[in-house]
C-alpha cells in the first residue's frame, strides 16, 4: 500500500496531489512543507489574517470521528487561505461503509469542492477516497484509524525545527500508547525522514505493536531510563477509545510508571522541551506542572498547526489546478 | 541558457545613487519625513537595502515575498520557495516607499500592493523600480527609475545578485515558466 499511496500522493513532477501519509515522501518534500509553513506564520500576527490564495476554492471537512482541534485548525487555515470551507460531521454509518462513503463523495463533489479534509476511524479511508475522487479534487487525511495523522506529523516537526533548529544530532523520545497512535505512527516516519540521530519509543509491552523496532526506534519500558538526555518528548494520550480489553490495569497505576513528572523531566537534556498531541489527559499521561511548565510547548503546537495545515492545502489546490492543466 | 551581461556592479550602483536622489528629492516635495522603505524580494530587497542606507532611514527596512498574493497561483501552483513577509513596523498611516528590480507587466506590484493593504492603510506608496522595461499588461506606473532600456521583443533583463549585482539580458525561448514570473 505504500507504494501505492506514494505513487497517489505526488504528480510526475514530484509535487504533491494530496497529502495521505509521511511515508514515501523524500526529506527534500517535507523541508519544503516546512519552509512554506514558516512563509504563512506571519499571517496571524496583521491586521487582515488572510491571504487570496485559495480565494473561490471550496474545503469540505468530511470528519467521521469527533475532533475539535484538528478540525478547526483545519478551518481555520483553510479560511485564512480564503477558501470557503464545508463542515460535515458525519458519523459512521451502519451501513455498507464504501457505498454510503462514495455516495458522499459523490454528491459533495456535485457541488464542485476542490478538497476533501477527511478523519475517519478506518485506516485507509483517505486513501480510498483519493482513489475515486475527481480529478482536480485533493485529498487531505486528518487521521484515519491507527494508520497516519502527517498534518499533526508535520506540525511536531515543525514546533521541533522552530526550537531545535535542525533535526541532526537530535534525540527524541516518544512515551505512551504507540500501539494505538497514528500521530506516533507519522511522527516516526517524519523523524527519520529528516534524519533525527535516535527515536526511542517508551511504553509498557501492552502498548507498543510488535513489530515496534521495525519502525526504526529504539524500544524501552522505562520512562527513567528512556527520557535520559533526550532533547524533545512527544507524550501521547491513551486512547482510551481504541483500547480493546485490559491493556493497562489503571490509569492510576499507568501515572506512576509513565506519567511525566518534573522530577523525571529533570533527567531529560536541560533544554528538553515537551510536546503533545491533545487533548491532555491531566494526571494520567503527564502532570499539571509539566504540562504548563516552562518547558511545555504544547500550545505551540497548536498555533504551527494552522501555518502547517495552510501550507499543505495550499501545495496540494495549487499541484491539483496543474494537474487539471495536463 | 544564454545570457550577456547588461550592466556591472558599478554601473547597478550608480544607478542606486541616482535613485536615492530622486528619491530623497521627491520625498522633500511631498514633505513626507522618514518613509517606511519597503523591498520586493528578492531583487527588489537587495536594492532596498542599499537605499535604505543611502537615505540613511530610522526605521528598519521591510521586505515582502508576494507569493501568496500572486495571480498566477492556479497556473503555476505553490512558490517551493517563499519567505516570510516581514513589515516590522505598522504601515498604518505611514508613506511608504516600495522598490523592486524590474518593472515589466505590473503583476508583481499588484500583488504587493494588495499584501501592504492586509497589513494596513498606508497614507501613500511611491514605487521605486531599478528599471522599466515596458510591456505593462495592467495601469501601473513607477515614480522612480533608475533605467529604462530599449529591448528587442523577447529579450528579458534580470538582476543578478547580490554580490556581486549585475543586470544580465536573455531570450525569451530559454526560459521556464517558473522563471518568466521573476520580472513580471
Amino acid at each position: 500500500m505504500s507504494q501505492a499511496s506514494q505513487n497517489l500522493q505526488l504528480d510526475k513532477q514530484g509535487r504533491l496531489l494530496h497529502f495521505l501519509t509521511i511515508d514515501g515522501l523524500q526529506r527534500e518534500m517535507l523541508t519544503e512543507i516546512l519552509d512554506t509553513a514558516e512563509g504563512f506564520t506571519g499571517v496571524s500576527e496583521r491586521t487582515v489574517k488572510k491571504v487570496p490564495l485559495c480565494r473561490g476554492k471550496i474545503v469540505a471537512n468530511l470528519f467521521f470521528e469527533t475532533s475539535t482541534r484538528t478540525r478547526t485548525t483545519f478551518e481555520l487555515a483553510a479560511k485564512r487561505l480564503s477558501a470557503d470551507v464545508l463542515n460535515l460531521n458525519i458519523s459512521a454509518s451502519a451501513t455498507s461503509k464504501g457505498e454510503t462513503l462514495l455516495d458522499t463523495l459523490r454528491n459533495l463533489e456535485a457541488m464542485h469542492v476542490d478538497m476533501f479534509v477527511v478523519r475517519h476511524a478506518s485506516s485507509g479511508t483517505a486513501h480510498f477516497i483519493a482513489q475515486h475522487a475527481d480529478p482536480g479534487v485533493g485529498v487531505m487525511n486528518a487521521g484515519d484509524g491507527r494508520h497516519a495523522h502527517p498534518t499533526q506529523a508535520m506540525l511536531d516537526m515543525f514546533t521541533i525545527r522552530r526550537h531545535k533548529g535542525d533535526f541532526v544530532g537530535l534525540r527524541v523520545a516518544i512515551v505512551g500508547d504507540i500501539l494505538h497512535s497514528r500521530v506516533a505512527r507519522s511522527q516516526i516516519l517524519a523523524l527519520n525522514t529528516l534524519g533525527v540521530t535516535e527515536v526511542r519509543v517508551i511504553a509498557p509491552q501492552t502498548l507498543l505493536p510488535a513489530d515496534a523496532r521495525s519502525l526504526g526506534v529504539h524500544v524501552y519500558h522505562d520512562l527513567d531510563e528512556g527520557i535520559r538526555d533526550v532533547d524533545v518528548i512527544i507524550m501521547l494520550r491513551l486512547q482510551k477509545e481504541r483500547m480493546r480489553g485490559a491493556l493497562l490495569p489503571s490509569e492510576h497505576e499507568y501515572f506512576r510508571l509513565f506519567g511525566l513528572t518534573e522530577e523525571r523531566l529533570a533527567k531529560a537534556d536541560s533544554g528538553a522541551i515537551v510536546m503533545h498531541p491533545g487533548p491532555i489527559n491531566r494526571g494520567v499521561e503527564m502532570d499539571s506542572q509539566v504540562a504548563d511548565g516552562s518547558k511545555s510547548v504544547i500550545l505551540q503546537q497548536v498555533s504551527y498547526g494552522i501555518a502547517v495545515r495552510m501550507a499543505v492545502i495550499s501545495m496540494v489546490i495549487g499541484s491539483q489546478n496543474l494537474q487539471l492543466q495536463g | 541558457m544564454q545570457t550577456k551581461e547588461f550592466m556591472n556592479a558599478d554601473g547597478v550602483e550608480s544607478l542606486v545613487d541616482v535613485m536615492a536622489g530622486k528619491l530623497w528629492s521627491l520625498t522633500n516635495q511631498r514633505e513626507i519625513e522618514a518613509p517606511l522603505l519597503v523591498g520586493i524580494r528578492t531583487g527588489g530587497v537587495w536594492l532596498a537595502e542599499m537605499l535604505h542606507a543611502e537615505l540613511g532611514l530610522p526605521d528598519p527596512l521591510g521586505t515582502l515575498d508576494i507569493s501568496f498574493y500572486r495571480d498566477d497561483f492556479t497556473r503555476i501552483g505553490m512558490n517551493p520557495e517563499v519567505h516570510p513577509s516581514d513589515l516590522p513596523i505598522p504601515v498604518d498611516d505611514r508613506h511608504i516607499i516600495l522598490v523592486d528590480d524590474v518593472l515589466h507587466t505590473g503583476r508583481t506590484i499588484r500583488a504587493a500592493l494588495n499584501e501592504i493593504f492586509d497589513y494596513g492603510r498606508p497614507a501613500s506608496i511611491i514605487l521605486a523600480t531599478l528599471v522599466d522595461r515596458g510591456g505593462r499588461e495592467l495601469p501601473i506606473q513607477p515614480d522612480i527609475v533608475g533605467l529604462k532600456p530599449n529591448l528587442e521583443p523577447g529579450q528579458h533583463i534580470t538582476l543578478t545578485g547580490p554580490d556581486p549585482l549585475g543586470l544580465v539580458i536573455g531570450s525569451e525561448s530559454n526560459r521556464s515558466s517558473r522563471q518568466s514570473d521573476e520580472e513580471s
